[in-house]
């Protein structure tokens, strides 16, 4: 039996202390009227250059950009890269000058409207900002726990023989879910009473003046959404349930009933997971960017989830490991877990790929202002997350022998799970606060809370039932996994 | 004299085993063991040293995806370069999304024939070879392990008796 050490657990309440904290500080920082904007927007532009960012809009820079990149092309300058990004850049502040000062001429008492209206548009997306970083740390650690429940789950479908042994510590990383379910669900009925402005389409006002929104109402409504998530969680937390519990049954058993029982809800879990996923990914993802659309979207999500769910897994069972618990994981299992991570997290990006390239190519307006908005606003987060999700665990996961030794199977894992939060955070973030995002106060506690909680609930579920399934019918293979 | 080997035969995979170990552990040199399918861990039961082969793999597919961007460069943007959906052809990192299955393929290509070529080159095979099996049963349900003879013929046949061989043969090799 584990116990949980009260060093750890004296962390994870120091964790949720200081996020709450944070996050507190966020709410209560966050601009309350357009002058505090105002002050904010002229103490944040030292240079002319990001007071004319400011001035216009996001679209009209990304159209300035285009026009600048198909006049480099046309002039076919010779050189480096950088020189060529660089002049790109200039030809941008340029061209949007212009513009000011076209607007400037031209018609100076629309220009005052504009600038309030523009005002009132960056104080919403200020406002929207400590929300929409609970919101990333809250559905990221639901996630991770659900990335868990399906992995299990698939264990269970394919009688592995090798991950019986590693059981009950995904059941207790699952054991989150609850916790976490309820704190999103009260999250989003909070979205559903305009507590903020996280989903536009929740706005009857911005329904109203939107065409392509207001065709969608038969789907996107307050009822039918909050029913659905109902619906999906409490699927998926009466599987993890049950599940657990026939597992627990199982090492008392006289014979493999309880086993056999598993096995039948796990596949019907399976079936109902992978629907759900997907609906859940539009649902609480996709919605965000109510115009936009990607049909491998839930694929998207699913990926990133997933290789986080069994990249905690590793996490988890390593910590356990050097805490002298665990006696039957040998290396061949930690092994597998992580050409599990390696392998997911070629999937990830495959499916990355696979989105950007066919909207990259097609190039139309209404799908690719996706990409364009995270290209030009998000630069560093986007490809960031690329180079954390995939450059780095392909080239350090790719070595047979490093897939055993733990200091850098914890290194790949803190950059992959690193790499996934950044990845929810291109989803949400820029479809709810624009380009005033920052990985400030409220992110980081935010994900501080989340994770002082997934640790308290987590290592207490450990703490709970042994460590080994003791009945289980492929036990005896499990602790003999040999690779 | 010292041409003189045994031929152990077993009819299970896991009693193979082992039998390999027992040998290991008694220093008979196992010269070769011949099996119908690859069995899982024999080679680090027979101290065979790890294979290079997934070293060579990486070579050849860095190989592989210099050539196909290489190759890309030199037909899409120098060679007779094309509007394809608007997108700008004299600049190969502006039009490298387009690229990347072709350089994701040629990889793979790469790294997967030359591997198999390779593969066949230290295992001494080509078309039309000769089998040099032993026995024509290691083709079909039988394992046969090949241990060299020292002046010790007797303790050897009673040895491999006892590790559960259906048959024990001792031969002149050529």
């Amino acid at each position: 039996m584990y116990t949980f050490s009260s060093k750890l657990k004296t962390f994870s309440f120091i964790l949720m202390a200081l996020g709450l904290l944070g996050i507190g500080y966020g709410f209560l920082t966050a601009p309350k009227d357009i002058q505090e904007v105002e002050k904010i927007l002229a103490a944040d532009s030292h240079g002319g250059h990001v007071e004319v960012k400011h001035e216009v809009s996001s679209e009209s820079v990304a159209a300035h950009a285009v026009v600048a990149d198909h006049k480099e092309v046309d002039l076919a300058v010779e050189g480096t890269e950088a020189t060529t990004a660089l002049e790109g850049h200039n030809e941008v502040a340029a061209a949007t000058e212009t513009h000011v000062a076209v607007v400037d001429n031209h018609n100076e008492v629309n220009e005052a409207a504009e600038h309030e209206e523009h005002l009132t548009h960056v104080l919403h997306q200020m406002q929207n900002k400590p929300w929409a970083a609970l919101y990333v740390a809250c559905i990221f650690f639901l996630l991770i726990s659900m990335g868990v429940l399906a992995f299990y789950a698939i264990q269970q479908v394919a009688s592995a023989g090798w991950s019986p042994v590693l059981f009950r510590v995904m059941q207790g990383i699952t054991a989150y879910l609850p916790w976490g379910s309820v704190i999103f669900f009260v999250f989003l009925i909070l979205c559903g009473l305009h507590f903020n402005h996280l989903f536009i389409w929740l706005d009857p006002e911005v329904v109203a003046h939107d065409k392509l929104i207001a065709t969608k109402t038969g789907y996107l409504n307050f009822p039918f959404w909050i029913a659905r998530a109902a619906i999906f969680l409490i699927g998926w937390n009466l599987y993890r349930y049950y599940s657990a519990k026939n597992c627990l049954a199982q090492d008392e058993s006289n014979d493999d009933s309880f086993y056999k029982k598993n096995f039948n809800i796990s596949a019907g879990f399976l079936v109902f997971f992978i629907v759900t996923e997907s609906i859940m990914s539009w649902d609480w993802i996709m919605s965000i960017d109510p115009h936009w659309f990607s049909t491998l979207f839930g694929w998207y999500v699913f990926a990133s989830f997933f290789v986080s769910g069994i990249t905690m897994i590793a996490m988890v069972t390593l910590y356990l490991k050097s805490k002298g618990y665990l006696e039957h994981v040998n290396t061949s299992h930690i092994h597998d877990l992580a050409k599990f991570m390696f392998g997911f997290s070629v999937f990830w990006t495959y499916l990355w790929f696979s989105q950007f390239m066919l909207i990259w190519y097609a190039n139309i307006p209404e799908e690719i202002t996706y990409f364009i908005t995270r290209i030009e606003l998000y630069n560093l987060p986007f490809f960031g997350a690329v180079v954390m999700n995939f450059v780095f665990p392909i080239l350090i996961l790719v070595n047979t022998d490093f897939k055993r030794i733990t200091w850098i199977l914890v290194m790949a894992g803190v950059v992959i799970l690193a790499g996934h939060y950044i990845d929810f955070f291109n989803m949400i973030m820029p479809g709810t606060v624009g380009d005033s995002w920052f990985i400030g106060i409220s992110e980081i506690a935010s994900v501080l809370f989340f994770m002082g909680l997934f640790i308290y609930v987590v290592f207490t579920a450990l703490a709970k039932s042994p460590l080994l399934p003791k009945r289980n019918p492929y036990i005896e293979e499990s602790k003999h996994f040999h690779y | 004299m010292s041409n003189k080997v045994i031929y152990a035969i077993y009819n299970d995979d896991d009693i193979l085993m082992d039998a390999v170990k027992q040998t290991r552990a008694a220093h008979h040199h196992i010269e070769e063991v011949f099996t119908p399918f690859p069995v899982h861990g024999l080679d680090k039961a027979m101290g065979l040293a790890p294979t290079r082969l997934a070293i060579c793999s990486f070579i050849y597919g860095c190989i592989g995806i210099s050539f196909a961007t290489w190759m890309m460069n030199f037909i899409m943007i120098q060679d007779w370069p094309q509007d394809i959906g608007g997108k700008p052809s004299f600049s190969y990192i502006e039009n490298m999304p387009a690229f990347v299955p072709i350089m994701f393929e040629m990889t793979v290509f790469f790294a997967a024939h030359l591997m198999v070529i390779t593969f066949y080159m230290r295992s001494k095979l080509w078309p039309f070879k000769q089998a040099e099996n032993p026995d024509v049963r290691t083709t079909d349900d039988h394992f046969l392990m090949e241990v060299a003879v020292n002046n010790n013929e007797e303790e050897l046949v009673s040895f491999f008796t006892n590790t559960g061989a259906i048959e024990v043969k001792v031969i002149e090799k050529h």
